[in-house]
């Protein structure tokens, strides 16, 4: 039994579908990597996942560890192991960093999970979640919060967007991170570096899976801007 | 048990460090309803109070070049459920002098109670004053406070304030503060008031830069809940060139209650600059999702984000 499974999920935001029929499977310590150009309904499908207010699929079903979550609320399919980082994190006043790190789990030290990511606890613990942080630190804070959670499922949502180029490393042993402790990870990128990694990967074009398999086959499929969508024509969505 | 030490134990309750009284190298000022029931001085601090008939007088002088080493705590309240007391405070930095005023308000019983504060304040040239001012003011939420200030700040001083209201009820608060900045001053003015029940809010605060380069920053956190309401007036001036000036006001609203922030931006001077922000709304959705995310529930979430703002 998979640990996600998605079958036949169909959202359509007011006229427009998103996803058509969509269907995948994450494996238990899996990294999975999921590619696709802006608007084929990557980040929409990890807010359907999570169960963000707004997103209720017109049909098909999410199971995790076998029970359909649809009718679960955020913080319901949170206690069941999964948990999200946001493509661009919000800011939170007055809520220093060792707080954002320790707010599930009180007595834990907050120190390793910022050197995970790159960063120092001496110099970033007592600073807030606010909008005095880079959009780099404010990601990288994210991805410790993460990692803190020790979730069953992490969906990332393009961890690598807003980091700088000699940061990649640091990102990709992040993600390397959740795969050593158990932890399954839902990739969104649209970095082949950052694809590479994963121990499988999709392509999603115009709201539908084209390509599954090893990611370097993928992101080679990715790069021909060819799939069966566009009837083998030059991909409308790329 | 005397009243200072009623007083003192109410304080403490209220989150206060009641060995402030006994330290010799900290100054203080306790007054309960009308009577002055200890005062304590250090080198460079005049102290000058007395009872009056509603309440107590007190005109405070930090002489020239005197940098008070330890904050200067001043403590008011009524311990009893009506009453009404009357401050009226004159003080004054003078040149290159600074010293932290941390001032504590405590009606912990209060039914029917009226706390008014009139207070001049008069900064010196290069003079530096911090205010803290916290109140408690119990569960009831029967008390009507109306603090109202008219500071002065002479060339290169600095006058930083906050005003915090985050336990218990409000009741009804009407505060009216009013700063005046000269050449290179900086001001900063920041409130954080909770709402509950029917409690009433307004605060107004007005920063006007006199002075070139005058600097100045109202920032307001306010949340209502339940029936409350707020409204929140921040004006700033800016009169003279190289004036800076920044409006931040946010309110989170839940419930029944009603929020309204008037920003009010003058510019006179096209060599000055000011600015203004105001959010009201619900929690952010952001926010509580991502907060949702790390497993706590909507309350939980909510919880913190409010207690994020008024920190």
């Amino acid at each position: 039994m998979s640990l996600l499974e998605i079958r036949g999920l169909t959202y359509e935001a007011g006229d427009k579908q998103i996803l058509d029929d969509f269907s995948i499977a994450i494996e238990a310590s899996e990294v999975h990597a999921l590619l696709g150009t802006n608007g084929t309904g990557k980040s929409t499908l990890a807010y359907l996942v999570m169960g963000c207010e707004g997103y209720r699929p017109v049909s098909g079903e999410i199971l995790f560890d076998g029970q359909a979550i649809n009718h679960l609320k955020i913080h319901e399919r949170a206690k069941l192991g999964i948990t999200m980082a946001w493509q661009e994190p919000v800011r939170f006043e007055g809520i220093s960093v060792r707080d954002y790190l320790t707010m599930k789990h009180k007595g834990a030290d907050p120190s390793q999970y910022l050197e995970m990511v790159g960063l120092s606890p001496d110099l970033y613990l007592n600073r807030m979640v606010d909008k005095c942080l880079s959009g780099g630190e404010r990601k990288r804070i994210e991805l410790a919060s993460i990692l803190a959670l020790h979730p069953r499922l992490a969906i990332l949502d393009e961890p690598d967007s807003g980091i700088d180029m000699l940061s990649t490393q640091d990102i990709i042993n992040v993600i390397n991170l959740f795969k050593q402790k158990g932890s399954s990870v839902l990739l969104i990128t649209h970095r082949e570096e950052i694809a590479l990694i994963a121990d499988r990967a999709s392509q999603i074009c115009n709201g539908k899976i084209v390509c599954t398999g090893n990611p370097g086959k993928v992101a080679e499929f990715y790069k021909s801007r060819k799939c069966f969508v566009c009837d083998g024509e030059v991909c409308a969505y790329v | 048990m005397s009243e200072l030490d009623v007083l003192m134990k109410a304080y403490g309750e209220a989150g206060g460090d009641k060995a402030i009284l006994e330290d010799k190298d900290i100054a203080h000022l306790v007054a309960s309803g009308h009577k002055l029931l200890s005062m304590k001085s250090v080198e460079g601090l005049e102290v000058d109070a007395r009872e009056t008939l509603t309440g107590v007088s007190a005109k405070v002088t930090v002489k020239e070049g005197t940098k008070i080493k330890n904050p200067v705590h001043l403590c008011f309240g009524i311990l009893h459920k009506r009453g009404t007391q009357k401050i009226k405070m004159d003080v004054r930095l003078e040149k290159n002098a600074s010293a932290h005023f941390i001032a504590h308000c405590i009606f912990p019983k209060a039914e029917k109670v009226r706390h008014i504060m009139d207070a001049v304040v008069e900064i010196g040239e290069g003079a530096e004053m911090r205010y803290s001012e916290t109140h408690y003011h119990g569960p009831y939420g029967g008390i009507e406070v109306v603090p109202k200030s008219v500071v002065r700040i002479g060339r290169n001083g600095r006058y930083l304030a906050d005003f915090t209201l985050i336990e218990g009820r409000v009741g009804t608060l009407d505060i009216d503060y009013s700063v005046e900045a000269g050449e290179n001053a900086v001001t900063e003015l920041t409130a954080k008031v909770f709402g509950h029940a029917n409690d009433e809010i307004k605060i107004k605060e007005k920063v006007v830069l006199k002075g070139d380069n005058a600097r100045g920053l109202i920032k307001t956190r306010v949340a209502v809940e339940d029936e409350a309401s707020a409204e929140v007036t921040g004006i700033t001036e800016g009169n003279a060139a190289g004036a800076r000036g920044h409006v931040d006001c946010m309110e989170i609203v839940k419930d029944k209650a009603i929020a309204k922030a008037i920003p009010i931006v003058n510019v006179t001077n096209p060599l000055a600059k000011v600015t203004h922000e105001a959010a009201i709304g619900s929690v952010d959705k952001r926010q509580m999702e991502t907060l949702m995310a790390h497993g706590l529930t909507p309350e939980e979430a909510v919880d913190i984000i409010v207690k994020g703002i008024l920190k």
